[in-house]
């Protein structure tokens, strides 16, 4: 109520909307202060893996950072031509590969390497024993033949640290810079013996494209660089591995020389990335949308399948007397009692070929002893086990819901004239959907994302993405590509979360 | 009112028992019979056996024996789909799915009606109970009067020759409780319909129905108009239930055909009219309503006997004064006063004679 006056003031004076909102302050304070333990464990277990996991499907930063000269120099280089590129790439390439190994990161590159071109990581694992001995000696020896300060680290310090220098020699200072870096965060010293060939590579690579100052080491060096050799990095580099001398390296380096990259998406659905744009995985390298789509297609047959079995369960339980009832729901609940691994061991002790069911249907005479049926390592197997896992998921909401329902509508509906099936159709039913909404969302997103059960009973046929996603993760180790499986898999519950909204209306969703 | 051409039996209950777990009744040997168009309540506490009586006659329930008979035709053994009787539940049971229109179609629905048919009848019936307007909304966005009669509509609309109605007020405020009950029998009436009536309520048990079946402990103890169940209670039980009484114990000194002289426990005389005592040295509960105490010697007949009374407390109604006595050791004897005004007020602590007619004071078993 406010009149001309002005806002609604309190009795001290201050108006009455701030003098609330203070006194709610410490209220909600309180109340942010109960739930901060739970939302520190959720951020810290729950959103920053999750945030961790979409930022590692795009992530690529791992080839700008150890091949920095060599990415940067590839930027004007045209890979779609076909050819390799020319010495200079390979002299940055040199000295890129040279500090990664003294770091031993060229291997995880190689390892990066390969997901996109297989054989990339015993390339650069050949290639990085390699560099350490490849002819560049000559320029060292050169340069130190004709002034000795260039052997003394000390002495290179102090001409990196003179900016006339540096501005001659870029590609020497930024080499030496990283390369000091190196021994100072291992808090090494570089030592004589640690000025390796590439500086001097770097160095020549200066001089020779007209880099001059007064200092008088360049001075020294200068005639030197015009009087040695070139020595070819194509052809050492060749040696080491032939594959250098092939195009296709080259334009993988290339496509994936960004920060960021959305191969891994496109792995995920069965796609690489070529010059010419993605592209279609040769047939026998497809194996992501088959995966996707049995995931969904057998999530939402284990979800009907849990439906139509808990269904009845649930309306036993809700009609029940108290006592009986009680019993039911122990038996229930049960399961939840037993290790999920012994249920799921449980199942194939069941299901296979010389098992229990086979064995009771070949002494019944149903099954040939030669012809016992295959009920495990196959979707069956893994719809059978998970269905009898996940069904607790859907009687529980079922119930909960079906419990609210009063026996007195159904009466109502008899006394109109209703025979018990319209009676249950039209008037039960409806009111006990949003119970199967709620278990259907809870089984399906389950199933989804299921892991040790079709690991354990689903064989090859009847494996789901989440196997997939977990054989990334431990076993390949390509944690990117695991990432955008399990962004994929996200977008996809979201998706249909969203479609279940459109269609069903989440509002129409109890859980009791 | 009951029709008199149509005496004959329409609802009738013969020897029916109940149990539900094999080792005691819940209703014993009920005897009832009900002509068309009647309005009859079955009142009674709670577990007396009026609710499964209803039920059975609904079908929810099976009779462990005896035979239940609706229009001279046994329906023991007809599912309650079929025994076409409307019934108004004690929650009203609005299907909460539905709007009110779809609520009332569902029973023409059911029964193969074609739509234009059916949309004239939800529309009659919704107009009868004065919904018109609320045929699009849901059960929800009513109000309790407002679904009560949403419910009895539902009942009503596809044409029921009997109603069943289980405590249909029991969720409504007073004043609006009291309504209804003017509504519902209005309707009952005009419609003919039969209507069996649950209620543990006596006021609305004595202002709506044209006979009150009174249970207790599983039987009918009294079956009558709603006067003559007031006014002449048949047992303690009824004299008790149905509206206040004052009850004195005592033993029957003379009696004759319509006249007992009870001597109360504490010596003193009183005259009473015998209902079920029938010899001299039997033990009797009198029961007297407390309008009918007379404090005024005047009205009383010559000779008639006179109690001494204390005023204990006197409350002030408005309509009436409400005047608790100590009569023969009994503290909780009150009467009631018309506030007239020419009304003695009474005050604590006065002494008082107090008599009345013999025929008010029903000498009844112990």
């Amino acid at each position: 109520m406010t009149d001309a006056a002005g806002p609604m003031l309190a009795a001290d004076g201050t108006p009455l909307k701030r003098s609330l909102a203070r006194a709610l302050r410490r209220q909600k304070l309180r109340a942010l202060l109960l739930i901060a333990p739970l939302l520190i464990f959720v951020l810290v277990t729950f959103v920053v893996p999750i945030a961790n996991m979409l930022f590692r499907s795009v992530e690529n930063q791992i080839v700008s950072e150890t091949l920095p000269e060599t990415i940067q120099s590839l930027d004007g280089w045209n890979a779609e031509a076909g050819g390799i590129p020319d010495e200079d790439v390979f002299t940055k390439l040199y000295i890129d590969l040279f500090i990664a190994e003294e770091q031993k990161l060229h291997t995880r590159l190689g390892t990066r390497l390969n997901y996109e071109q297989t054989g990339a990581s015993s390339m650069f694992r050949k290639t990085g024993r390699a560099v350490g001995r490849f002819d560049t000696d000559t320029y060292t020896d050169g340069f130190v033949d004709a002034n000795g300060d260039w052997e003394d680290p000390a002495a290179w310090a102090s001409l990196m640290a003179d900016a006339g220098a540096r501005a001659a020699l870029p590609l020497t200072a930024r080499s030496w810079d990283r390369w000091k870096a190196v021994f100072d965060a291992e808090g090494k010293e570089l030592k004589k013996r640690n000025l390796e060939d590439f500086l001097f590579t770097a160095l020549y690579t200066d001089l020779n494209a007209g880099g001059d100052a007064a200092h008088a080491m360049v001075q020294s060096a200068k005639p030197v660089a015009e009087g040695l050799a070139q020595v070819s990095l194509i052809d050492a580099f060749k040696e080491a591995d032939k594959k250098w001398g092939e195009p296709e390296i080259w334009q993988t380096l290339t496509l994936y020389s960004p920060n960021y990259t959305p191969g891994y998406f496109l792995n995920s659905v069965d796609l690489e990335r070529t010059l010419d744009g993605p592209k279609v995985k040769p047939e026998n390298e497809q194996i992501y949308i088959t995966l996707f789509g049995r995931t969904l297609w057998m999530s939402l047959v284990i979800t009907g399948c849990c439906i139509h079995l808990g269904y009845p369960v649930a309306w036993l339980l809700a009609n029940l007397p108290a006592s009986k009832a009680n019993l039911l729901l122990i038996l229930v609940l049960l399961p939840f009692w037993t290790s999920l691994l012994v249920r799921t061991s449980a199942w194939k002790v069941m299901l296979q070929q010389q098992g229990v069911i086979n064995d009771v249907l070949v002494f019944l005479g149903l099954v040939d002893d030669a012809s016992r049926l295959i009920m495990i390592n196959n979707q069956f197997g893994t719809i059978v086990a998970m269905t009898h896992i996940l069904l607790p998921f859907m009687i529980l909401p079922m119930y909960s819901v079906m419990q609210t329902i009063p026996p007195s509508y159904l009466r109502a509906a008899k006394s109109l004239g209703a025979t018990n099936w319209t009676a249950f159709w039209r008037v039960y039913f409806p009111q006990s959907v949003p119970g199967i909404g709620a278990g259907s969302i809870l089984v399906f997103i389950l199933a989804i994302g299921y892991y040790i059960t079709p690991e354990i009973v689903g064989g090859t046929k009847g494996v789901f993405i989440s196997n997939r996603i977990a054989y990334h993760i431990s076993s390949s180790l390509n944690w990117g590509l695991a990432a955008a499986l399990g962004t994929i898999l996200l977008a996809v519950v979201l998706l249909l979360y969203w479609a279940y909204d459109k269609i069903v209306g989440i509002d129409n969703v109890k859980l009791g | 009112m009951p029709d008199a051409s149509q005496d004959a039996a329409f609802v009738e209950f013969e020897r029916v028992q109940k149990s539900y777990d094999g080792e005691s009744l819940v209703v014993k040997d009920l005897n009832l019979s009900m002509p068309k168009g009647e309005f009859l309540t079955m009142l009674g506490p709670s577990g007396s056996g009026k609710t499964t009586c209803l039920m059975m006659l609904a079908g929810f329930e099976t009779a462990t024996h005896g035979d239940i008979r609706l229009g001279g035709i046994s329906i023991n053994n007809i599912p309650p789909h079929k025994r076409g009787i409307g019934m108004v539940f004690q929650n009203y049971a609005l299907f909460p799915h539905m709007t009110v229109a779809e609520n009332l179609a569902f029973p023409l629905e059911v029964r193969k009606m074609g739509k234009s048919e059916r949309d004239a009848k939800v529309k009659r019936a919704l107009d009868m109970v004065q919904m018109g307007a609320f045929g699009g909304r849901r059960p929800a966005q009513l109000s309790g009067g407002q679904q009560q009669r949403i419910a009895l509509a539902r009942a009503l609309v596809f044409e029921p020759e009997l109603v069943l109605m289980d405590e249909p007020l029991g969720a409504l405020d007073k004043q609006l409780r009291e309504h209804m009950q003017f509504e519902i029998t209005n309707l009952a009436h005009s419609l003919g319909i039969t209507t069996v009536y649950v209620t543990h309520d006596q006021t609305e048990a004595l202002t709506m129905s044209d006979r009150v079946a009174v249970f207790d402990d599983g039987r009918i103890q009294q079956l009558a108009p709603p006067d003559k169940l007031y006014e002449e209670p048949e047992n303690s039980f009824v004299a008790q239930f149905i509206g206040e009484n004052n009850t004195l114990l005592g033993t029957v000194k003379e009696i004759s055909q319509d006249k007992a002289l009870v001597e109360l426990d504490g010596g003193e005389l009183i005259d009473a009219k015998p209902v079920n005592v029938s010899e001299v040295g039997q033990r009797t509960r009198v029961s007297i309503r407390p309008e009918r105490v007379e404090m005024n010697k005047e009205r009383l007949r010559d000779g008639a006997h006179t109690l001494k009374a204390e005023v204990l407390e006197f409350i002030y109604m408005g309509d009436i004064f409400r005047t608790r006595l100590r009569v023969a050791g009994n503290e909780e004897f009150v009467i009631k006063t018309r506030n007239a005004p020419d009304q003695v007020r009474l005050s604590p602590g006065q002494q008082i004679d107090i008599g009345w007619l013999a025929e008010d004071c029903r000498a009844l078993d112990a």
